[in-house]
Order: structure tokens, then C-alpha cells, then sequence
């Protein structure tokens, strides 16, 4: 038994590895070109085809690797599941074997781990139903001490990432945000991204780390949340408007480019929003342009720049220069060898273009070069730059490039782009740029030679809107138009959809409906009615024959006016004789409109025969002017008051209505159908569609059914049958070429002998004038000729389209409601409310709710979202653990957690209400404002800085300088900010409820919301202590609980270097005690110390962050700890070292979370507090700055206010709550607490006695 | 963000192909192929910009490749990437991979693919680029190499052993193929940084 084991394991040593799998499919080898191969190895794979040896062999793989999957030694699945990645590669489905691959993911070996995970990141995805089991694995994994454990997961996690996982993982992947390694911390930020893009509401608890994360020492971890945050606000830009401040400091700071371009191209998001935004950012990007080496740098801050000035529009004369700026570089880039900068020229370019046209117009020979250029990339972009170049001037002679342009262009693409174009170019804004109308309808004809194009609809189009709103051309249309009819049988060979024989339709209709202006009415009618016609499309031959009709009528009334009765019944018998071919049309349309005509017609034959006149009242039939209606104007009628456009207007159709056997009732029964789907949105074109594609095979397979048209014809109709017909290519030379000259080059010259003419009519004129004016105004002759001088050739009337009236105004831009990023589109702004928490895990045994909640059935309400979110979880934890029944020692793990779950009801209790939420973005914006506001005016005083480069130097560092320490300053505010706004809010709810009691109150939330138009300014407060300075260095430091994990605090430390020397590997160390513990990187003992993650220049400061582990909260304690650095100046470097005290006090404990008025009365009513007070005697500031001192230096938040007292809440990390009374006396305070634990509020009273004795 | 990318030699047989979006083993293989349509046909010295259209989701993307040698390197990403900080990218790998294979040639590509995955893990993480300089690259990708030479240990000998051998039994060693000029060479262009 034993030996047989051994012999397996030697046999699996004979297992195909990678390699070998690849080496035998390369001597497999049976067709070289891939296409062969891959087609076949699908075919193979869905089991139609095995006849080639590669497939073969591969299928003889698979059932290996399907044997090895089998076997229970993981080296061996492992080695089948690499296999397998390398043949999905290939184009194989490997999803059938995704339980192993998470099978060989749990291995606790690196080198298998990272194969399951590299499997997993090219199969798996939101439909993978075993997905779910990973995320116990991958919590494991993400928490493994092996850093490369950590970062295999995240990498492979980003590219499966589910909603579930994305819920269940966010807070673990959060913590890894702070890392100590900058290998995880920089993949933890950047897979937030896709957190957040699946699991939305994990957005704004987040934020404020990722925000931290932008300031992290280390560049990648920097650069990864730049990326992450301009992800974010590509997508949303208003809500990450307030992040500017601290993204044009990191531009003004970062050196590195990719950060920079991120940066750079985030700003070109957010100046839309914000023009003030845009004007500070033109100075120190122009300095950018001018500084940088780097192109990519330079290109970018080129089209920031364009995105600025487009964002400051109009009247802004002084940036002129960056205009041209911009321009003049974008032209370096264009003229460049390197075809690639040529395209991104030319693609910036075009956006100057939108705004500022008259800048880029002088450099047209330079875009029209572009046209000539191998590289069709840039022939489109140019293509696209030119659509903005035109104007009266020089479109003629554009519109003519382009046509030779067409005529060389190889490739059907390009040409029908070209002829997009063209059309684009000469309708643009109402053909403001047409002077011609002749000139264009001449161009639309030419184009119509285009062999195989299929834009035939857009030229058609063309056709029928100039000659409906250009009310003079008709007459010049009509004449193109009948040119066209009666060479209508060269255009019909193109028979493909979209085809040029589109064109017929236009022509057919223009000469229909303005057949006034027919010169031979006679002849066009007959070239309609040839038989010829039929085989062209069924919509075009309706439009003949409706056409046909009318001509007729014209026809008609001319003859009868002449009197001559004997060409009218001629025409009359003419189209008697030609219209059967039409009503035996297979197409419906084609075939009613005929009938109906031909017995009209026959009706007016036999009142010709009775000698009466017909004319008057067959016009009658088609009289009235059709006007062109606005292409929305259906959508903007106002809904009629009482229309329900829902309901129902009949009973529901039932399903069983059979399908018909009555060929003749199709018609009524696709109308059904179609009225049908009005009512039934649910029904889609797909389920029609494929009901029809059933029905026609049922009648097919059908021997008794009868088709519904005996004519072979039949066939037109349908798609397929199109394909059968042999499509003669004809050629189109002689008919529609004026000999010589092409006939809009024509139009050209004669346009340009018009414009001489007209010139010199002008300078005649001048001349009088001039002459009169006794050549006052000499310069006049240097004039040269602008858009508006030109005159079109007639007067052209163009007719507006038509909207109905009382039209809706509303420009409804419609959004994809399914848009993924639309769900982030969240107010980053707001404080972060209690409930929003990322989840954490919690363990279903603690179900056993707190008292206080069930008390407090408000709480209960407001918890409900959670609540039901864990249940979800609990249930799915129940799975797991059924699955997992025999891995006991979870057990053990799990309770653990209890305690936390026991914490976690508690901390619900206090819940935001939105009034309060939709309040303080104002503050935020105000301080964008200051941020904004402030700089123009010191830009204002400084020199021009385009001009004088040397000056600007200076200047930018100056600005920073401001910057900076604006920054510090607004962040201080900010926070206080928060809490005033709490308080503001806290006061005026109360008002209302006790409106009656207190009328007196009304100034108190006035005067307590302070921010900015108090009479009384704050003074500056901050929560950095000195924690120990030497002549070397100084450090500051503040301590905070961390929101996220209940038994750490976070430590920040700002070191400034106070030497003339460089410091150098700081070390940063404390002894631990029993209690509070360094959190230090796995692997390293307690006495070790951590490497503080930067140097110091002299005379520099920077914040380092240091974590540390709490078991107690209620005492405060101290610390004894080393900081040791090299100091390297001139002479040498020496080692030196300074001691410090930490000094954990219970404020530091202290979370600011507001709180309810109800809720915190019901939290006194508990009865589970106790008691403790202390009183303060010979306090002389006013209780509004003794509110926010308590606020500010012991994180409490007021709940309510009422004249000189106070209520006040904060809670512990450990969801301690915290209540407090303050109230003033003459000169005395009274601060009566309320605590869970006895000793923290004892100690945090003390702390908070010192606070108001010390300071005041 | 970045879409996908593919590697691909003259031929169109894939080398490589991540999507950070999931399509379809189907749907993937026809966007490898009409990506190597588009790129094939266009000349040496013409731009390395490629308005995609329809491939991936839609107008905002552009394709950017590189041609080395006998092999096409080919990002599809949307309007948020540099165009010629991703060029420089594509270069950084290049070079990375030629670190890292020494000399990187097509056939290195064809029998590591894993670790041509496993180089591009550390540059680019779902679709987000994580890491551009080559030498933090290399450093992370020779730990985790040592990390896994360190597992195999004693274990992985015998299995080294019978590679070694089955490599000797063949008669093509598949560095003695000779396709010509397969090595890709790296030129050296104006670096980014």
C-alpha cells in the first residue's frame, strides 16, 4: 500500500508541467496561422470538430489535468491549474474547474497560492458562483504575516472583486490602507477603487483615510491614491472640488511625472466646475510647459491648460498668452517627426478649437498637410480639426481639398469618413457657412459617384433639408434632382442597406413635392415610373409612386390650362399602364400607395372622358406646404392635462390569440403586436424579433400554408434574399459629369470672380466715401476681408424648423441609469455619520440584543438598513459554517469577535439626520471659497508672469509658501468647523420642540455657530503638543483614536529638523508596557524601533504616524521612549538621540460623534451611567470659547445649549459614553459627567479641569 | 483606467492577455484577433495610437502598442490614461521583462507566461497602474522568486531533476530554435522619468 503511494508520487513527477503542456502544442503544431488554430480549438472544445491534431491533443490534455485535479497532492493540482490558465489564454472555458483553482488559492504555500490566485484573476468573475467560498480565504490571506501573501490576494481580489466580497473584505482591506509596508499600502489604496465601484457605500467611511493616503512618505502609496482619487472624481468631479487645495499643493510639490499628469488631468476635471479654480492653475502650469523636459508632462499640462481657458470662456483678455502659449507648442508637437506627438497635436488641437477657433485657423496649412499623411490616425484627427477651420471664406475651397481627398482615398472607411465630414463641414450651425446653396446641392450630387459608400441616408438627408429650408434653391434642386432621377437606374446597382440609391428617395420627393419648378415634368415622370424602379428598396419605390402622384397632378394642371386635353388623358393612360407593376410590389407600402393612386387615377380617367376639368381638384389632394419639424419636437409636446399615457386602453391581449393562417391578416396582427409592445415595455425588439424568426419557421415547415405572395419578388423583401442578387457593378462616368470641369469646381470660380466683383464694388464705394471724406481714414485700404463682408450669392431663407407649441423646454440629457459610477456619486463632504461603518465581522452567537435597545424604538427604526444587512451576513455565516462544521477551531476565533459584537449595538444608538448632513457641505465649500477667493488678488499684485519668467520663479514658491500654511491653518478650522456645525444644528432642532419654553434663546445658536461672521474669533487651537526638542530636532505630537479598530490609537508625530544638518535614519522606539503596545511590522521584536519613513533636510518638518495597541482605556498612561537619528552635516555625521515621554491621556480616547437630543436623554434615563463632577472656579472666557475648547481638545460634541448650559457627548474607542453638563456661573464652571466607567470619567474630568484651569 | 492588455507576436498567437474586465473566453479571443487586425496592418513608422471603436466598451478607449521584434504589445485603455505615460509604460515593462529574463525573447514569453503575469502583477493591479519604476519592480519580483526557490527546497529537486532531464530527452531545446531574429531587442528611448 505504502509502495503504491510512492509509485504515484513518482509518477505524478512525470506530469506535464507549463512547459511541457506548451512544447507539446507547439509540435502539434498542424496550422501556422493562428486563426486556423483557434478556430479549430473552439470547435473542438464545443465538441464539432476534432479532426485537427493540435485540438486533439489539447482535449488529451485537458483529460489529464482533469485527472490531476483529482489527485489530493496540492503540487499537483497546482501544476494542472498554471496548465489551465495557459489554455484559457488559448481560448478554453476553465470555469468548470474554479472550486479547484480556489482549492490550490487556500494553499499555505506561496509559490501554489500565487497560482490559484493568477487562475482566479483571468476566470473568475460576478457570475463564478463558488466565489463566495473565497472570502474567508482571502481574509486569511490579506491578514497572512508574509507580505506577498497579502499582495498576491489584493492583486488577484482586483480583478474578481464582487459586490459580497467588496462588502465583506472593505474593512480588512481598509486596515491594510495603513500597513506598514508600503507594498501593501499601496496596493490596499488602489483596490479600494474597485471596492468602492461595487460596494458604494463604503465610499465615505473610506475617504477620509484614502485622503490621509495622499500625504503618505512613501511615493508609490502617494501616487496609488492620486490615482484612485482622480478614478473617483473623472466620474463625479463636484463632489472632490473640495480635495483642490490639497491637490495643488501636491502639484506645486510632487516631482514625480506620473503623480503630476494624474494631478494635472484631475484639475482638467474639476476647472469646469470652478473657473476661479482655473485661474489659479494657469500660472503654475504655465510654468510647467515651460519647464518640463518630460513631453507626456507637457501634453497634459497643455490640455489643462485648454481645459482652463475653456472654462473661463469669454472676455478674459489677459490669457491671450496662454493661448497662444498652448498653440504655439501644440504646433512644436504637430510639426514633430514623432508621429505620435503629431497625433496628440493635433487631438489637443481640436479642443482649442471649440473655444477659441480663430487662434487655431491660422495654422490651417499646417492641418491641411496633416491630411496628406500616411498614418490615417492623424488623417482623421486633422479631418476632425478642419470641421471647426471653416468659415464663409475658405469652406469652398476646404470642401474642395477634401473632395480631391475622397477620389484618392483607398479603403471604403476613410472615404466614407471623409464624406461625413464634408457633410458635417457644410451643415454645421444651420449652413452658416454656406454662401452657395447651388455650390452645395452640386456637391451633394457629386458625392453621390462614391461607389460602395454607406452614407447614401446622409446624403439624402442633406438633400431634403436644403431644399425644405432653402427656399430659393428649389428651383435649382429640382433641376439637380430630376438629373438624378433620370440617370436613377446607374445609382440603383448599389442595393446594399444605407446604399447611394438613397439618394433616389430625395430626389424622388423634392421633385414630387416641388414640381412647380420641373423644366420637363413630363420626362421626370416617365424616368419614375420605369421599370427599373421595382428593384430598388420598398420605402424608395413608396416614395416614387406617392411622387409619381403628385408630378401627375401638376402635370395635369398645366395641360388643362394650356387646354390641352389630349396630353393630359396621354399622361393620364401613361400612368394607368405603368402603376400595375407597382401594385403587384411586394412591398405593402408600395403596394397600397399604388393601388390607391391607380384607382385614382382611373376615377380621373373616366371624368377626362366626360370632358371634366380634374385639375383644380387633384392638386387639392396634395396642396399645403410641409414644413420641416425639429427633430425633438415630438418629445417636448407638453402632456394634454388628464392623459394617462399608461393606462390601459383596451383588456389586455391575451397570449393565446394564435398565430394567423390568414396571410391578409397578418397586417392587423403585426399591428396588434406592435400596439401591443406600446403597452407592454417589458416585451422587448429581441423577444419580437425572435417570435418572428419562430413564426416563419412554423410557416415554412407548414406545407399548407399559403405565402403570402405568389411573386418571386417575395424574395426582396427579406434581408437574406438581397444577398442572392448579383450586383452589377456599373460604371458611372459619362451622364452625370459635366464635360471639363467637375461642376462644383464650377461654383468655385465663380464664387471667387463674385467675391473680386463684389470687392471691388466695395472699394469703389469706399473710394466715394473716401473722396467724401477726403481720405481721413487711410488704413481702411489695408482692410482685409472678414466673414461678414461676404454676401451670399441670393438671398437664402432658411426656414427654422418647427416646434409645437407651448413646447417643454427641458434639454433632457439622458443618463444611463445602469451607470456604474453613478452609484459613487456620493457627498464626500459630510461628516461621517455613526451607522456609516464599514462592516465588520460579527459573530451570530451574540444575537442577544442590549436593553437600550430595545427601549428605544426610534433607535430600532434607524437601524433597520444594518440591521438587515446583518442578517444577510449571518445567514451567509451560517452557510460557511455548515460547510465548514469540521474545522472546530474557528470556533475558538469566533469568539473573539463576540466582545466587539457586544460594543457594536451600543455604538448604533446615535443616528444623523439628513437636515443636518445637507448642512455642512456649505462650510466645506466656504473654505474652497477662502482657498479660492484668496489667491487671485496676490496674483493680481505680482508681475506678469508669462512675461517675465525670472520673476515667476519666486513667485510660485511664494505662492506655495501661502499655501501651506493656509492649509494648516484650514485644516485646524475645518475640524472646528464640524463641530460647530453639530452644534448649530443640535440648538435649533431643540428650539423648535421647546419653542414655547424658551423664547429667549434665540440668539444662542446664532452666536454659536462662529466659523465666520462672529463678533468673537476663535483664537488658534491645536491638539499638537510639544513631546520632546533638542537643538537637533523638535517633535510635536497629537494622539487619536482610531475610528476603525476599537483598541488601537493613532500617534502622529511632526518632526522638524531644527539643525543645519540632514537627519537621517530616525528611529522612532518606546518601551511597552503591559497595557499599550508599539504596534510594530511583523517579524520584529518589542525592543526594536521603527524607522520613521523619511529624512529631513534642515529647517524641514514631516509627520510620521505610529499605531499602537490599547487593552485599557480608563487610565491615562505614559510612555518612556527613544527617538535616535544620524545628524550629517559639513563636518561629519554624528549619532544622537532624544528621549520623550508619551503621554496617553483619556481625551485621547475620546471620539467626537454627535449625538440627539432624544437620544441622549434616553442614554441618561438609562440608569447605567455613573456619576462623578468637578467645578472650576476664576474661568474669564466666554462659554463659547470654553465649549470649543472642550470640543476641540477633548472631542466631545454639544448636544444642546441653552443660555450658559450645556450639554455634551463623545464616545471612547471603546464605545465608552461620555455625557457632560456644563454650566457657568460668574466666573465658575460646573462640569457634572456621566460615564459607563467610573474611573475614565474621573481621569477624563481631571484632564479636562487642567484644560480649563491651565489655558483660560 | 487600463482595459486590457495583450501581447501577441506577428502572427497573432497570443503570448499574453489580461482583461480587467471580464468578457467571455469567446468574446476575448475575438477581441485578440481584431486587435491584432488593426494593429498589423499599420505601418512601422506611423503613430502608436489606435482609436479602438467598438472593441472594448465603447469610444473613450484608445489602443497604444508597441512593436518590438516579433511581438506586439498592446494596451487598451479609456481617456483617464496619459497616452505617452502609458507608451512609456509598455517600455518599462519591456525592460523589466529584459531584466528579468536577461536578454527577453519571444520564446521566454511562450514557456513563462506565469511570469509574465506575475512581472505585469506588480505594474499594473485591475486595470490601475501601481508601480513604474523598474527597479522596485525587479527587487519585489527577485523576494517573491527567492521566496518561492525557498519553498521548493528539497521537495522541488526531484522535480527539477526529471524537467531537466525531459528538456535533455527532447530534440528541441527551445533555445535552439533558430526563427531568426527572435530577441526583443530594447531600444532606448527618452526615458519618462
Amino acid at each position: 500500500m505504502a509502495l503504491k503511494i510512492v509509485k504515484g508520487s513518482i509518477d505524478r513527477m512525470f506530469d506535464k508541467n507549463l512547459q511541457d503542456l506548451v512544447r507539446g502544442i507547439r509540435n502539434h503544431k498542424d496550422d501556422e496561422s493562428f486563426y486556423g488554430a483557434v478556430r479549430w480549438s473552439l470547435f473542438t472544445w464545443r465538441g464539432e470538430n476534432e479532426s485537427t491534431i493540435q485540438a486533439k491533443y489539447i482535449s488529451q490534455c485537458i483529460d489529464e489535468i482533469k485527472h490531476e485535479l483529482k489527485q489530493d497532492n496540492i503540487a499537483v493540482k497546482a501544476n494542472a491549474v498554471i496548465k489551465l490558465a495557459y489554455l484559457q489564454m488559448l481560448g478554453y472555458d476553465i470555469s468548470w474547474a474554479a472550486f479547484n483553482i480556489i482549492e490550490v488559492m487556500s494553499s499555505s504555500k506561496f509559490t501554489f497560492k500565487r497560482i490559484g490566485y493568477l487562475a482566479a484573476s483571468q476566470c473568475f468573475y460576478e457570475g463564478t458562483d463558488v466565489i463566495m467560498l473565497t472570502t474567508n480565504q482571502i481574509r486569511k490571506d490579506l491578514s497572512s504575516p508574509n507580505q506577498y501573501d497579502t499582495g498576491v490576494a489584493l492583486t488577484g481580489l482586483s480583478c474578481f472583486v464582487t459586490p459580497d466580497l467588496a462588502r465583506d473584505l472593505a474593512n480588512d482591506i481598509m486596515t491594510l490602507m495603513s500597513h506598514t509596508k508600503p507594498y501593501i499600502r499601496k496596493k490596499a489604496v488602489l483596490i479600494m477603487y474597485k471596492v468602492f465601484l461595487k460596494y458604494p457605500e463604503s465610499l465615505r467611511p473610506a475617504f477620509p483615510r484614502l485622503k490621509e493616503k495622499l500625504e503618505d512618505p512613501d511615493s508609490g502609496v502617494q501616487s496609488a491614491a492620486v490615482n484612485v482619487i482622480c478614478e473617483l472624481a473623472r466620474r463625479n468631479p463636484k463632489n472632490y472640488l473640495s480635495l483642490a487645495p490639497l491637490f495643488f499643493k501636491l502639484m506645486t510639490s510632487s516631482t514625480n511625472n506620473w503623480v503630476l499628469i494624474k494631478i494635472i488631468k484631475l484639475f482638467g476635471a474639476l476647472t469646469p466646475l470652478e473657473p476661479r479654480l482655473g485661474k489659479k492653475l494657469i500660472e503654475p502650469l504655465t510654468n510647467l510647459i515651460h519647464s518640463t523636459s518630460a513631453m507626456s508632462l507637457l501634453y497634459e499640462c497643455v490640455n489643462t491648460v485648454i481645459a482652463v481657458l475653456i472654462s473661463l470662456s469669454t472676455g478674459m483678455p489677459n490669457h491671450s498668452a496662454s493661448i497662444q502659449l498652448c498653440v504655439q507648442k501644440l504646433r512644436i508637437l504637430i510639426e514633430d517627426s514623432d508621429q505620435n506627438l503629431k497625433y496628440l497635436g493635433l487631438l489637443a488641437m481640436s479642443k482649442i478649437l471649440k473655444t477659441h477657433p480663430k487662434s487655431v485657423q491660422s495654422h490651417k496649412d499646417l492641418i491641411l498637410q496633416c491630411l496628406d499623411d500616411k498614418d490615417e490616425s492623424i488623417r482623421l484627427r486633422a479631418l476632425d480639426l478642419l470641421y471647426g477651420m471653416v468659415s464663409k471664406k475658405n469652406l469652398m475651397e476646404i470642401v474642395k481639398k477634401l473632395m480631391i481627398h475622397v477620389d484618392k482615398a483607398e479603403g471604403t472607411t476613410y472615404r466614407d469618413e471623409l464624406l461625413t465630414k464634408i457633410i458635417d463641414i457644410c451643415s454645421q450651425s444651420n449652413y452658416q457657412y454656406i454662401t452657395n446653396f447651388e455650390w452645395y446641392i452640386s456637391i451633394l450630387v457629386e458625392l453621390t459617384r462614391l461607389e460602395g459608400t454607406r452614407h447614401g441616408h446622409l446624403i439624402a438627408a442633406q438633400m431634403l433639408d436644403v431644399a425644405i429650408r432653402v427656399k430659393a434653391i428649389r428651383a435649382f434642386a429640382v433641376s439637380q434632382m430630376a438629373m438624378l432621377l433620370d440617370n436613377g437606374h446607374l445609382l440603383a446597382g448599389n442595393m446594399q442597406r444605407n446604399g447611394i440609391c438613397e439618394v433616389l428617395y430625395a430626389a424622388a420627393w423634392i421633385c414630387g413635392e416641388f414640381s412647380e419648378y420641373l423644366q420637363e415634368p413630363n420626362q421626370t415622370l416617365e424616368a419614375m415610373l420605369k421599370s427599373k424602379v421595382t428593384t430598388l428598396p420598398g420605402h424608395i419605390q413608396a416614395v416614387y409612386v406617392q411622387n409619381a402622384g403628385k408630378l401627375y397632378a401638376s402635370v395635369l394642371q398645366q395641360n388643362e390650362q394650356d387646354g390641352d386635353k389630349e396630353a393630359a388623358q396621354e399622361i393620364t393612360q401613361m400612368l394607368i399602364d405603368k402603376l400595375p407593376q407597382f401594385v403587384q410590389n411586394a412591398d405593402l407600402e408600395v403596394q397600397e400607395r399604388a393601388s390607391c393612386i391607380l384607382q385614382l387615377i382611373k376615377y380621373i380617367q373616366k371624368l377626362q372622358a366626360k370632358d371634366v376639368p380634374v385639375a383644380e381638384e387633384v392638386m387639392a389632394l396634395f396642396a399645403g406646404e410641409l414644413n420641416p419639424v425639429a427633430p425633438k419636437a415630438q418629445k417636448k409636446v407638453p402632456l394634454p392635462d388628464g392623459l394617462d399615457l399608461d393606462a390601459w386602453i383596451n383588456d389586455a391581449p391575451s397570449e393565446s390569440s394564435s398565430d394567423d393562417e390568414n396571410p391578409k391578416k397578418m397586417i392587423f396582427h403585426e399591428e396588434e403586436q406592435r400596439s401591443a409592445r406600446h403597452r407592454q415595455p417589458e416585451m422587448d425588439e429581441d423577444e419580437l424579433a425572435r417570435r418572428r424568426e419562430v413564426r416563419k419557421q412554423e410557416q415554412a415547415n407548414n406545407p399548407f400554408y399559403i405565402k403570402s405572395s405568389p411573386s418571386p419578388q417575395k424574395n426582396y423583401q427579406d434581408a437574406s434574399g438581397v444577398d442572392h442578387i448579383p450586383v452589377v457593378q456599373i460604371d458611372l462616368t459619362v451622364p452625370l459629369r459635366v464635360p471639363g470641369m467637375p461642376l462644383s469646381d464650377q461654383y468655385l470660380k465663380l464664387e471667387e470672380e463674385r467675391r473680386q466683383q463684389q470687392k471691388q464694388d466695395r472699394q469703389k464705394k469706399k473710394k466715394k466715401q473716401k473722396r467724401d471724406k477726403k481720405g481721413k481714414r487711410r488704413h481702411d485700404s489695408l482692410h482685409t476681408e472678414s466673414d461678414e463682408d461676404i454676401a451670399p450669392v441670393h438671398h437664402v431663407d432658411i426656414i427654422t424648423e418647427e416646434m409645437p407649441e407651448n413646447a417643454l423646454p427641458s434639454d433632457d440629457d439622458d443618463k444611463d441609469p445602469n451607470d456604474p459610477y453613478k452609484a459613487l456619486d456620493i457627498d464626500l463632504d459630510k461628516p461621517l455619520a455613526d451607522n456609516e461603518k464599514l462592516p465588520v465581522r460579527t459573530h451570530r452567537v451574540s444575537e442577544k440584543k442590549s436593553p437600550e435597545i430595545e427601549t428605544s424604538p426610534v433607535e430600532e427604526k434607524s437601524k433597520k438598513p444594518s440591521k438587515k444587512a446583518k442578517k444577510e451576513k449571518d445567514k451567509k455565516k451560517d452557510k460557511e459554517k455548515r460547510k465548514s462544521k469540521e474545522k472546530v477551531s474557528k470556533k475558538h476565533k469566533f469568539s473573539e469577535n463576540a466582545e466587539n459584537e457586544h460594543a457594536a449595538p451600543e455604538e448604533e444608538i446615535i443616528t444623523p439626520t439628513s437636515k443636518e448632513e445637507s448642512e455642512k457641505p456649505t462650510g466645506e465649500a466656504s473654505d474652497l471659497d477662502f482657498w479660492l477667493s484668496n489667491t487671485p488678488v496676490q496674483s493680481k499684485s505680482q508681475p506678469e508672469p508669462l512675461r517675465n519668467e525670472v520673476a515667476s520663479e519666486p513667485v510660485a514658491s511664494e505662492l506655495e509658501e501661502t499655501l501651506k500654511e493656509k492649509d494648516k491653518e484650514e485644516d485646524a478650522k475645518s475640524s472646528k468647523h464640524k463641530k460647530k456645525k453639530h452644534k448649530k444644528d443640535k440648538t435649533k432642532e431643540e428650539k423648535k420642540s421647546k419653542k414655547k419654553k424658551h423664547h429667549s434663546d434665540e440668539e444662542a445658536p446664532e452666536s454659536v455657530q462662529n466659523g465666520s461672521l462672529d463678533e468673537e474669533p476663535l483664537p488658534p487651537m491645536s491638539n499638537y503638543c510639544l513631546l520632546a526638542e533638542n537643538s537637533y530636532v523638535k517633535m510635536m505630537c497629537d494622539i487619536q483614536g482610531n475610528l476603525q479598530d476599537g483598541s488601537q490609537v493613532v500617534v502622529s508625530v511632526i518632526f522638524e529638523n531644527q539643525s543645519s544638518g540632514y537627519l537621517k535614519s530616525m528611529e522612532f522606539n518606546v518601551l511597552d508596557s503591559l497595557n499599550t503596545k508599539l504596534v510594530r511590522p511583523e517579524g520584529s521584536s518589542i525592543h526594536d524601533g521603527i524607522s520613521v519613513p523619511f529624512q529631513l533636510p534642515p529647517e524641514v518638518s514631516n509627520e510620521a504616524r505610529f499605531v499602537f495597541t490599547m487593552e485599557s482605556i480608563v487610565m491615562p498612561q505614559k510612555l518612556k521612549g527613544t527617538l535616535t537619528f544620524i545628524v550629517k552635516t559639513d563636518d561629519g555625521s554624528s549619532h544622537e538621540k532624544l528621549d520623550f515621554k508619551l503621554h496617553f491621556t483619556c481625551t485621547s480616547y475620546m471620539i467626537t460623534t454627535p449625538c440627539y437630543s432624544d437620544a441622549f436623554a434616553k442614554l441618561l434615563e438609562s440608569g447605567e451611567l455613573k456619576m462623578c463632577s468637578i467645578k472650576v472656579d476664576g474661568i474669564s472666557i466666554s462659554f463659547q470659547l470654553l465649549l470649543a475648547k472642550i470640543c476641540f481638545h477633548h472631542h466631545f460634541s454639544v448636544v444642546e445649549r441653552i443660555n450658559s448650559c450645556a450639554s455634551m457627548y463623545s464616545r471612547s474607542i471603546q464605545g465608552h459614553h461620555m455625557c457632560l453638563l456644563v454650566k457657568m456661573g460668574d466666573s465658575s464652571v460646573s462640569v457634572d459627567g456621566k460615564c459607563n466607567d467610573s474611573t475614565l470619567l474621573g481621569n477624563l474630568l481631571d484632564e479636562l479641569k487642567q484644560t480649563l484651569t491651565e489655558k483660560c | 483606467m487600463i482595459k486590457a492588455i495583450l501581447i501577441f507576436n506577428n502572427h497573432g498567437k497570443p503570448r499574453l492577455s489580461k482583461f480587467y474586465e471580464h468578457y467571455s473566453e469567446d468574446t476575448q479571443q475575438q477581441i485578440i484577433r481584431e486587435t491584432f487586425h488593426l494593429v498589423s496592418k499599420r505601418d512601422e513608422n506611423v503613430c502608436n495610437f489606435l482609436e479602438g471603436g467598438m472593441l472594448i466598451g465603447g469610444a473613450d478607449n484608445k489602443l497604444i502598442y508597441r512593436h518590438y521584434a516579433t511581438l506586439y504589445f498592446v494596451f487598451c485603455v479609456d481617456s483617464s490614461e496619459s497616452e505617452l505615460g502609458i507608451l512609456d509604460l509598455i517600455q518599462v515593462f519591456v525592460e523589466t521583462l529584459d531584466k528579468c529574463f536577461e536578454n527577453v525573447c519571444e520564446l521566454d514569453l511562450i514557456f513563462h507566461v506565469d511570469k509574465v503575469h506575475n512581472i505585469l502583477a506588480e505594474m499594473v493591479m485591475g486595470g490601475m497602474v501601481l508601480e513604474t519604476n523598474m527597479n522596485e519592480i525587479v527587487t519585489q519580483i527577485d523576494a517573491q522568486n527567492k521566496m518561492e526557490k525557498s519553498e521548493a527546497g528539497l521537495a522541488g529537486a526531484p522535480a527539477r531533476a526529471v524537467s531537466a532531464v525531459k528538456n535533455m530527452n527532447l530534440p528541441e531545446m527551445p533555445r535552439n530554435i533558430n526563427i531568426g531574429d527572435i530577441s526583443i531587442k530594447v531600444p532606448n528611448l527618452p526615458s519618462f522619468k
